[in-house]
């Protein structure tokens, strides 16, 4: 070794450097550098799940397995693209929520006239670090036909839907209580055209009344992680810029908006990113709750992809639509990065 | 008068989210002791009446619970281990060690943090089928025994600790080895509760890593094992008061482990935000 002659003590980290990071390095190679090589490959076949997919049998189905998802005319395409669509709707209520709701018990968990802010940021947290599974089965009982959120309805005089058996969109039965169209006779120029597989009616659901239970659960687990990453940021906020603040005579509101809101930006945006990120990928309770049902309103990608190797045994199919979910994800991100970046 | 209703408005919120955060947990308790014409009459009430434990008892005897915690335990107990150990010597030296290629090995696990978990999906299963371990222990345990967040952080706090007392050690004379276990490890007792309560509460609720690598029932995991009870292996009726029971009792560890070492929970988030 040429070091060693200089100084023993470097030439020795060469190694011990290696070493030191070898099982890490062969783990996460071996199950997430190589599995993502081989999936690539398996997306271009045929493969069933017989034997090795590097066999000179399997049939080579070059790009099939992706157009199948965009361009042909069949089952695939529109399984995948009413999976994207009730991804769409979830990510498009989730998303908002979770960071609302955080941002909001942040910053009434933050503020100085109230005690007791442990025994509430614990409340909040807790269920973030439950077993998305166990947590799944609680809300399963909630949200079953004689379960508690059907209670509580009643008590307001509402009679609660049938969460888990009822496929119908929320945007039509919001579109249909305020009569601009009869849900159960839609308007033909939306049910006769449409795009990708599907019709501008199928489109524009909106989520399922199943599909909002499970939002609803993730809305609840995910925000108290947000509410104390706001939290953190709040509390790194020099209280000098509020009271000066309070000094100009600004008022409660335009504290809020203009000196603690800016402050609070990179958060922001990291919350908005990881959400972004983890709601894409939706699969645990789908597994758990619906396995996509009813009518597939609560078909997922990642569930899609999973059912679709698994159960149907088309695993170059399945690998097609992780590898475009995994495009979904990046480019999302990276507009939304955009987006919040380049504003002042 | 203004800070008076300020304070009243703060107390109701809080209040009423901390009932919204929390009765469902008190929801699953009262009705893992309920009988199930109870549990589906009075869904709502705190109190079982009658109280039975008839549930608890058939969730030992009539469901594959006792082998899934068998299982859950024999998964966690050695993937906290292994992430904890491999992840801090990987930390450690990415942080302190000059070898060739530590930079760009750095890079690429920031990079592979940011692959969607659920995409690997099918492509785990593509090599643990390949390897010809599918449906074995070795497919529920070592995909898992490395995370490249635990080396994140891990080398994030080498970063930030001064290097003299390992440097007086290795003037010494003790190897790069000795000093790591020795000396240096001691000093990140902070940092190890962080990885190994994530390694841990990450390990016992892990699900779907479970679905692509077992299918064999008598190597369920609790998680997987709940999962195929609430999707129907129970035979007939609703069944609630057992599959709640069941969840209550996975949930039980995780939350223990949260009510000792919250602070360290709350850090780990908090290491979150400072990353934006």
């Amino acid at each position: 070794m040429a070091d060693s002659k200089r100084g023993g003590i470097r030439g020795n980290e060469r190694v011990a450097g290696w070493l030191f990071v070898t099982p890490v390095v062969a783990v996460l190679g071996l199950f997430l550098v190589v599995p993502i090589l081989m999936a690539l490959w398996v997306s271009l076949t045929d493969w069933n799940g017989q034997g090795s997919p590097f066999r000179s049998g399997v049939p080579f189905a070059g790009l099939d397995n992706y157009t199948g998802l965009f361009t042909d005319d069949g089952l695939a395409r529109q399984n995948f693209m009413t999976s994207i669509r009730n991804n769409a709707y979830y990510v498009a209520a989730v998303v908002p929520l979770q960071t609302l709701l955080a941002l909001g018990l942040a910053l009434v968990v933050n503020n100085r006239l109230l005690k007791g802010k442990g025994f509430f940021r614990t409340a909040f947290y807790f269920p973030s670090v439950t077993s998305s599974v166990a947590i799944s089965v609680v809300f399963l009982f909630m949200f079953s036909n004689s379960g508690a959120i059907n209670e509580i309805l009643g008590f307001v005089g509402v009679n609660g839907p049938q969460w888990f058996a009822d496929p119908r969109g929320v945007l039509h039965l919001a579109l249909g209580a305020v009569g601009l169209v009869d849900v159960s006779a839609p308007p033909a120029a939306l049910t006769d055209h449409g795009v990708l597989g599907l019709t501008w009616w199928d489109w524009s659901s909106g989520p399922s009344v199943a599909m909002c239970a499970i939002i609803a659960l993730v809305v609840w687990t995910t925000s108290g992680t947000f509410m104390l990453m706001f939290l953190a940021a709040l509390q790194n906020i020099p209280g000098q810029l509020d009271e000066a603040g309070l000094v100009d005579g600004a008022t409660r509101w335009q504290r809020l908006r203009f000196i603690t809101l800016p402050q609070l930006r990179p958060t922001m945006f990291l919350v908005l990113t990881l959400g972004l990120i983890g709601s894409w990928q939706v699969f645990d309770q789908i597994y758990v709750m619906s396995q996509g049902n009813p009518a597939k309103t609560t078909l997922t990608p990642a569930y899609l992809s999973y059912r679709t190797a698994f159960r149907d045994f088309d695993y170059g199919s399945g690998a097609a639509i992780s590898f475009v979910l995994f495009l979904i994800i990046i480019v999302l991100t990276l507009l939304q990065r955009r987006a919040l970046r380049e504003r002042p | 008068m203004r800070t008076l209703a300020t304070r009243f408005a703060g107390y109701a919120i809080l209040v009423f989210f901390s009932l919204v955060f929390l009765y469902p947990f008190v929801i699953q308790i009262a009705n893992s002791f309920k009988t199930e014409p109870d549990a589906s009459a009075n869904p709502l009430s705190p109190i079982a009446h009658p109280f039975t434990t008839d549930s608890m008892a058939r969730i030992f005897d009539g469901t594959g619970f006792p082998t899934w915690i068998g299982n859950s335990v024999l998964v966690t107990v050695i993937v906290t281990i292994c992430r904890v150990l491999f992840g801090s010597m990987a930390g450690y030296a990415l942080s302190r060690l000059r070898f060739p290629g530590r930079r760009p090995l750095f890079a690429t696990l920031i990079g592979l943090m940011a692959v969607p978990g659920v995409v690997l999906l099918i492509p785990k299963f593509l090599v643990l089928n390949q390897l010809g371990i599918y449906n074995t222990y070795a497919a529920l345990i070592v995909p898992m025994i490395a995370d490249a967040a635990t080396v994140f952080i891990m080398k994030q706090f080498f970063d930030s600790v001064p290097v003299s007392v390992e440097e007086a050690a290795r003037i010494d004379g003790a190897g790069i080895f000795r000093t790591f276990w020795s000396v240096v490890l001691p000093t990140a007792r902070p940092a190890l509760i962080t990885v190994t309560i994530l390694a841990f509460q990450g390990s016992w609720n892990e699900f779907p890593h479970t679905v692509v690598a077992v299918q064999d029932p008598s190597l369920f995991t609790l998680p997987r094992g709940l999962a195929d009870l609430v999707s129907g292996s129970l035979g007939s009726g609703s069944q609630y008061p057992l599959k709640l029971g069941a969840a209550l009792l996975a949930t039980i560890p995780v939350a223990i482990i949260f009510v000792i070492f919250q602070r360290y929970f709350v850090r780990d988030a908090n290491e979150g935000a400072e990353k934006g």
